[in-house]
Formats: C-alpha cells, structure tokens, sequence
C-alpha cells in the first residue's frame, strides 16, 4: 500500500487525525521543498510570422516565430515547470492572415506549445465565425471570463479560467477582454457579451483562491494597460489597484513596451506584477515565480525583482 | 484493509507530526523575478518550424508578386500642393470599383469619395505593381462605406477640406480657393451643389467613424457597408488595368 493512500485511511477512521490531515496534506505528498514557475508570455503579435526586414525601421532584423521558439526551447529545458501564455491579437497584420485566416498563427503557437491564450479585438476580424473555423488547429485552450459566448458559435470553446498544476504548483489564469462595441463592428462579434472586468475578476479570484486553492493567479487580459486620456476607461492599472489576489497581470491591445514589469499595490496593499512586452513578437516576457516551503525565510514576504 | 494496532497508529501520527512540523505552511512565494528578452539576431531560427513556415510564405511570396500593372512614374503622397496624382488614382479606384457593389445593391451611384491623405503608406514606385503594391500603400483592412449626406453635412464637409489644407483624397467633389483658402467654389459632378439634394459619399469605414475628425459623415441621412476592402478595391482595379499613369488635376486647387 501507498503511503498516501494509507495516510488519508488513516485519517478517515481516526476524528483527530482528520483535523490535523485538512491542513497540510496535499503539501505534504506533491510538493517539494522549493520549486521556481516559469511564466513566458507575448501579447499583440498580429500575425507577424517572419522577421522584420532589414529597411524596417525600429523593428528592422527582430522578431519571427522560428526564433521566438528557440528562446521558448531554451527555457523550457532549464525549468519545465514553465508556462506560455498569449494576451490576445493573435490575429490581423501580415497577409497570411489575409491568406490563410490565422490558420498558421495557430498552428505555429500550438508547435511553439502555447498553453494558453485570451481573445483580442482583432481576433474577431473575420468574424465570430472565422475565429471559430480557425479552432480545430490551436491545440491550446482559450480563456475569457467577461465575455459571453453563450448565444455564440464559440460557446463552449471558451472558459473563463484554466488551472494547471506545475510540480506540485496550483496555477490559476483566467482571460479578460475589451470591450467591443464602437472597436469592431457588430456584425463580427454577433452576441458576444462583455461583461464588467472587475465584478468578473472579483468573481475569478474568489473562485480561484477560496475554491481551488490556486498558489498563483494570472490575469490574462486584452483590456489595454493604461488611458492616460481616458482615466475612466478601466485598465490593467485600473484593475490591479481595484482587485486582490492577483499575483501577475498579462496585458496587450495598447501595445505598450514595458522595459521591466510594473509593480501596482492591490486593494489590500499587497504587490501585484502589471507586463506586456509591445507587440508583433519583437520580446518574449519572462517571470519567475520562485517558490518555498521554508517558513523563517518566507516570513519576510515576496521579494520582487525586476 | 489495514488493520491498525496501536503501535502502527502512534507510529504513523508521529510521521505526521514530523511531516506537519516542517511543512504545515501552505507554498509561500518567496521571490519574483521579471525581464524581456529581446527576440533579434542573437537568437538563432528554429529550422523546423522555418520550414513549416516555407511552403504558406512561397505561396504568398509568389501570388503577392506576379505583375498585375506597370506603373508608368514613381507616385508619391508628397507631389502635389492640394491634390496629388496617388491621392486622386487612390480615390477614383475607390469610386469606380466601389460603385460596381454600391449600384448593384442599392441602385445609386457614388457622387463624392473623401479619403485622407495620411491613409496613404507607401509610394507607388514606377515599374512592375504587384498585389504588394496595394498591401504597401493600403496595409490597414479599411472597408468601403457610403453615406448619404446633404446640406449642412457638405458644407462641413468642403469646410474641413478647405481648412486642412492638405491633399486629402478626393474624387466627384472639386474645390476652389483663393490664396487665403476663402472658397472660391465648390461643385459635385461638375454641377453646382444642390442643397436639399442626397449626395452619396464614399469613404472608408475608419474615416466614418470620425477618423481623422472627420466628424462630417455622422449624423447622415443614409449608411451603406459594401464589405470591400480598399485593398482589395485596388488589387481588383491594377488587374484591369495596364499601366497605372495618374495624374495631378484640378479637382481641389489654388486660384
């Protein structure tokens, strides 16, 4: 007999011992003493499969796809406790999305083995049914909590969040997306509904925290990072500082190039990481989440360095 | 089943508490650490997924190239004071291989196409033009769109053009002025503008939209989406056409 199997005997026959077990058990049998997660992400890569030619002004000789998986391979090798996400904008930007419909950006990300990815405006820009025909040749999942597929072709096709257990690691992502009326027409998102991404995200972490006891939670969102002109218009600044629990926020659709993580307090003043790494696949973003059992050292809290 | 004496009990509680009193602490995220990685010459192809790649870019490369047109001079957004020759090649392909979809469905014609000159990207170089010709100067997935406009609307319209003095596109619509851009006249199809009359207005779906405060298009008396792409509108006109040879005219000028 397992010494698992014989422990959680044990602990069903015995009331005291079940009391004791619920604590700490699960730590117990799966996880290490210290494990490091590795989250590798891009975001508005818009069909930029080659890279840039050498006349292409600031983009000139970076970027491509072959190249973007031998960095990926790399990393994998050194830590395979490591997850590839996408923030959405796969599509829309080369002609082989003119050509082939986002046929090859899927395929390429499913031999890349992306885990993961969330929706953006332009991946609707064949339409709600192009997005749809496009699904049988990413073998990655897609997340979208504040959409609402239900009265779609791409119901069931899309959850709000996924969990993936890394050595003994719990890790909770769920996706966010922009709003679509007044950014693409209607007539290409058909009844997809948007929800508020803040009462969506309130909802996630409280399921991803108290329900599955997730050790991390990544926000996977398109919502753009800031609106210095718009301070209304919510964010991924505007949603760190008014949520908790999120560990890391994954953002896209501005394009933004962020040199390093930002760093925003949550509504309980705790950190939480804001990236995105520009757009048409010129940066991968890495984060690394290093994790300990050893209660003296984490008594000091989580360093951050960026 | 197991049957417990009490040793094996006492043993297996005391494993437990061994286990517990090092490790009753759930994970704890100690350290984190971000950075980009640049993806650029140091980091050399993956060779399968290059090829993987080869056989979508060849079909592309060689649709993308075939001669469709000969361009007889290089045309560039930047020769010509108010109307320029790539401008008005630009806004006439729209108004000819726009109205072929507008008149069959709705049975009007365009009167006016207004583009905007920044919506021009690239040069046409003389010489062979390919399909990448059009994806060069036209890279965005812009759609054509009519509207129905009169009065108020066009004159807002002419006043935009007028006070931008700039070569923004355009097509049915011609304007004059004098050196201090007070209008002249202003005159659709070589007539003068009748002002309770519906004239339809050709434009791209972001210009609609207000593009480039082009806040004339909206409130309108009538809104037609077309699905054609200028791009495509272009692509569509070089395979008709021999040799592309437009030119600077008199559509919007200095007097």
């Amino acid at each position: 007999m397992k010494r698992r199997d014989f422990i959680q005997k044990v602990s069903a026959g015995t009331t005291a011992l079940a009391a004791v077990g619920s604590l700490g058990l699960q730590s117990f049998s799966t996880t290490p003493q210290a494990t490091k997660i590795t989250i590798l992400h891009t975001n508005d890569v818009h069909s930029h499969i080659d890279t840039f030619g050498p006349d292409e002004g600031r983009n000139a000789n970076k970027g491509g796809v072959a190249r973007r998986a031998s960095l990926i391979e790399a990393i994998r090798t050194k830590n395979p406790n490591t997850l590839l996400l996408d923030a959405g904008d796969i599509f829309q930007g080369t002609p082989y999305f003119n050509y082939y419909g986002g046929e090859l950006e899927f395929k390429l990300m499913s031999k890349l083995k992306y885990d993961l990815a969330t929706i953006g405006n332009h991946d609707f820009d064949n339409g709600i049914d192009g997005l749809y025909s496009q699904l049988p040749h990413a073998k990655f999942g897609f997340v979208s909590a504040n959409y609402d597929f239900s009265n779609t072709v791409m119901n069931t096709h899309v959850k709000p969040y996924q969990i993936f257990k890394r050595d003994g690691v719990k890790i909770g992502v769920f996706g966010l997306g922009i709003e679509l009326r007044g950014l693409v027409g209607e007539k290409l998102y058909k009844e997809t509904k948007y929800l508020d991404p803040i009462e969506i995200s309130q909802d996630m972490t409280r399921i991803l925290k108290d329900e599955e006891n997730c050790d991390l939670i990544i926000c996977l969102s398109h919502l753009g990072y800031n609106y210095r002109n718009n301070p209304d218009k919510i964010s991924d600044l505007k949603l760190a500082a008014a949520t908790k629990d999120i560990d890391l926020i994954i953002g896209g659709h501005t394009h933004t190039f962020l040199p390093k993580p930002t760093v925003v307090k949550n509504s309980e003043n705790s950190n939480v990481l804001v990236n995105q790494v520009g757009c048409y696949g010129l940066y991968l973003g890495q984060i690394d989440f290093h994790f300990d059992a050893n209660k003296n050292k984490s008594a000091n809290g989580t360093s951050i360095i960026v | 089943m197991v049957r417990f004496t009490k040793f094996n009990l006492v043993f297996f509680f005391s494993i437990l508490l061994i286990a517990f009193g090092c490790k009753s602490e759930k994970l704890h995220l100690n350290k984190i650490e971000g950075q980009r990685l640049d993806i650029n010459q140091t980091v050399s192809p993956n060779a399968d997924i290059e090829a993987f790649i080869a056989p979508y870019k060849n079909r592309i490369e060689s649709d993308l190239d075939s001669v469709l047109a000969y361009a007889v001079d290089t045309y560039s957004k930047n020769d010509g004071e108010l109307n320029t020759a790539i401008g008005n090649l630009m806004a006439d392909i729209v108004r000819t291989q726009g109205n072929i979809v507008f008149n069959k469905r709705t049975g009007h014609t365009i009167d006016v196409v207004i583009l905007n000159h920044g919506g021009i990207r690239a040069e046409i170089p003389k010489g062979p033009v390919s399909a990448r010709t059009a994806y060069n100067v036209m890279p965005f997935e812009n759609e054509i769109v009519v509207t129905g406009l009169k009065g108020e609307k066009i004159d807002e319209a002419i006043d935009y053009l007028v006070s931008r003095k700039r070569a923004n596109p355009i097509a049915g619509l011609k304007i004059v002025v004098d050196k201090n851009y007070n209008l002249i006249s202003a005159t659709i199809n070589d007539e003068k503008i009748n002002p309770n009359k519906i004239y339809y207005f050709a434009t791209s779906d972001y210009l609609y939209n207000t593009g480039d405060n082009m806040t004339f298009f909206q409130p309108n008396e009538e809104f037609y989406e077309i699905d054609y792409k200028i791009r495509n509108a272009m692509i569509d006109y070089f395979k008709k056409a021999d040799t592309i040879a437009p030119v600077i005219d008199d559509r919007f000028i200095i007097k």
